[in-house]
């Protein structure tokens, strides 16, 4: 192409969405720990709340420093807009409640996130919102499991445990095919890593909590609208589609165009749920963003030493890292992960049970916690801990085995990280 | 709101408000492969403030049926068509880039159905680069990109969007994802060929409002000046830091802009 460029990732990681502030010159992106804002006059007030001018009104609505870390993330993943919420489960429950109401259903990957399967198993059928669960590496099972009522298609792009590489193209084109839109949780990958909406998702969500931010300093979520979905063309989104009684009649599609589903998320969820995140919490998200790509790198660079270094030890029965040749998902992991599958994996000591659990005790570097995405490297035994009620037989169900131990790998040097977990490898097999 | 013109469903957005006969009505007219929805906020805040506001989509954009027209002249008497239907006499005429042409010519074409022009991001003649042009013939995506970089200032690349958690870039680039194949090129190309505009300036007597940006690459401040000299009731703004996109890089200017000259007939 002929003239300017768009500007490239890593620099719009650090300046995408953010003006040097206008009173103060300041840089870095001020935190603007305030509730509320001073209106210029009543005209302008009633202009802002009537959605004629642009401006702040709340800060469970919109606030400056979020609004930076908003653009930004949206402008990382190639979307038209995005919601800072409280957690990445806020960001999930605001997509599915903009989309639908009682009477509605989600066909979703069974490899989720324990707590985005709890939201969809548990929780939303007393709302009325159903869900059927599916394995992810079968394109064909979202298919046969659409009903008239389903009104979404959600998963992750790698799921948990096994790390299923999700064929984003396949299933988003199973979505359109019914009309729907597909919801990605990216948390795992980061645009640095996957930008879904490139391979055909139309919705996503980061638990920012985790590699976005980075530091394990702060609890966030990002809920993304590509602006692709085409909501006018179908009548199964009358949220979007039919004149909106709490907003004057407005009708989402016709007003804000490509911005629709991103607009009613925040007139409606972000006023009437209030899941809404801090503006110290955006500001401390914001820090990690601006070295995402540098720590992703790393991230990948110190897994994938550790994930060779794991595959020929002896006391190790397998490792789950879909790089590897062995992976069920190995070749749609070069096709739409070529630059890493991400910084989590899983891998089965000799031993079961009792030899994860003298694992874990063994290791000095790594911290035992259940948590990912943190610049420091993280395990957890599932049999011992998250999933200790199960017996054998409903690990195995689950997709996890007695021995299995899952590592997030940090930014540490990797020799130190080799060798804790040498000690830890040592130390079960005894 | 939907009607029939020249025998096709088209639409236009009027804030969800009814037309009513005793107020003034403003027409926004959008630009190249773009739709209604490029006006969300100056339209919604006229619609709420005492005026009918018609923004269109022009044949084969946004909501409206049929094929896109070929030239600004079929396109200035489709408005006039779309008057008729609505039972307008007379109208305020806003447009943006492509839709600054169709409005002039309107103007020119049709002077009795026209009250105030309102002409923002706009030269004459339009020029349209020879690499757009091709980009947009073949349908490559290149041709979006190209007028999402070169059509927003240099600030706005980077984001900073006045609508919280919006970013400008992505917005422009899907909404002229949405036009369907061939239409941004006819639009373009409608804007290259129209070779008539300074003619058509100086047959203009109602009042206008030029409004231009100083980081303009699509129609810049320089490319305006035979505009500025051939039309007599003129008032010219010039926003600063802004490009060709100022709907969405300085909505309250622009309303600000638009409020004075609607309310006065002087612009603001």
């Amino acid at each position: 192409m002929a003239g300017p460029r768009y500007p490239r990732f890593d620099t719009l990681t650090l300046h995408a969405g953010q003006r040097p502030d206008p009173t103060t010159g300041a840089r870095a992106v001020p935190i603007f720990q305030t509730t509320s804002y001073v209106f210029k006059d009543a005209d302008q007030a009633a202009a802002i709340f009537n959605g004629e001018r642009p401006g702040h009104v709340y800060s469970r609505i919109t606030n400056p420093t979020n609004a930076v870390l908003e653009e930004r993330i949206a402008a990382l993943e190639g979307g038209v807009g995005a919601i800072a919420t409280a957690s990445g489960q806020a960001a999930m429950h605001l997509a599915i409640t903009t989309l639908m109401g009682a009477g509605s259903h989600i066909v979703s990957s069974r490899s989720l996130y324990g707590g985005s399967h709890n939201l969809l198993c548990y929780t939303l059928p007393r709302f009325g919102i159903d869900t059927t669960f599916v394995d992810p590496r079968e394109p064909a099972a979202f298919r046969d499991a659409l009903r008239p009522d389903t009104r979404l298609i959600f998963a992750e792009t790698l799921g948990n445990p096994g790390l299923d590489v999700l064929d984003i193209p396949a299933i988003a084109d199973i979505a359109h095919g019914a009309g729907i839109p597909l919801l990605i949780d990216a948390t795992f990958t980061t645009p640095y890593l996957c930008r879904p909406f490139e391979h055909g998702a139309d919705l996503l969500f980061h638990s920012a909590t985790k590699f976005l931010g980075g530091h394990g300093v702060a609890i966030g979520g990002l809920l993304v609208d590509s602006g692709r979905f085409d909501w006018l063309g179908s009548d199964k989104f009358p949220t979007l589609t039919q004149p909106y009684a709490g907003f004057h009649d407005l009708v989402f599609a016709e007003e804000y165009g490509p911005a629709a589903f991103i607009a009613r998320a925040r007139k409606e969820g972000a006023r009437d749920f209030g899941a809404c995140m801090s503006p110290t919490t955006a500001f401390h998200i914001l820090q990690g963003v601006e070295t995402l790509p540098l720590r992703m790198q790393r991230h990948i660079d110190n897994t994938r030493k550790l994930v060779a270094h794991l595959d020929a030890h002896p006391a190790v029965e397998s490792v789950i890292y879909p790089e590897l040749a062995g992976h069920p998902d190995h070749a749609l992991c070069k096709r739409l992960l070529p630059k890493g599958a991400g910084a989590v994996f899983s891998f089965v000591i000799n031993g079961g049970r009792a030899a994860g659990r003298k694992f874990i005790e063994g290791l000095q570097i790594f911290s035992h916690l259940a948590n990912v995405g943190d610049a420091k490297s993280l395990v957890i035994h599932p049999a011992s801990t998250t999933h200790h009620r199960m017996d054998a037989d409903a690990l195995r169900a689950a997709g996890i085995s007695e021995g299995m131990v899952r590592l997030s790998v940090g930014l540490e040097n990797p020799d130190d990280l080799i060798e804790d977990l040498d000690r830890g490898l040592y130390a079960s097999q005894k | 709101m939907k009607l029939q013109v020249n025998n096709q469903t088209v639409y236009a957005y009027t804030g969800t408000q009814d037309l009513l006969p005793d107020q003034d009505t403003i027409v926004f007219i959008h630009g190249a492969g773009l739709d209604h929805t490029v006006w969300l906020l100056q339209s919604r805040y006229f619609a709420h403030h005492g005026c009918n506001v018609v923004a269109l989509d022009l044949p084969g954009h946004g909501q409206s049926q049929g094929t896109a027209l070929s030239d600004i002249q079929a396109m200035a008497d489709w408005v006039v068509r779309l008057l008729d239907g609505l039972d307008i006499e007379r109208a305020t005429l806003v447009g943006h880039s492509m839709g600054s042409l169709v409005s002039l010519e309107a103007g020119a074409r049709h002077p009795q159905r026209v009250s105030r022009l309102a002409l923002l991001g706009t030269s004459l003649p339009l020029a349209v680069s020879e690499p757009l042009l091709t980009a947009a013939r073949n349908n490559d995506h290149g041709a979006i990109d190209m007028i999402a970089l070169w059509g927003h200032g240099r600030a706005a690349q980077l984001g900073g969007h006045p609508v919280p958690g919006m970013w400008m870039m992505g917005n422009t680039v899907r909404l002229l994802e949405h036009s369907p194949p061939g239409v941004l090129y006819k639009d373009l190309n409608a804007c290259s060929e129209y070779r008539t505009g300074l003619d058509s300036a100086r047959r203009i007597h109602c009042p206008v409002l030029l409004v231009l940006a100083r980081q303009d690459r699509m129609t810049p401040v320089a490319n305006a000046e035979e505009l500025i000299h051939s039309l007599g009731n003129l008032h010219t703004v010039i926003l600063e830091d802004c490009g060709h996109m100022m709907l969405a890089e300085q909505p309250d200017q622009v309303l600000d802009t638009l409020k004075g000259f609607i309310s006065g007939g002087q612009a603001g």
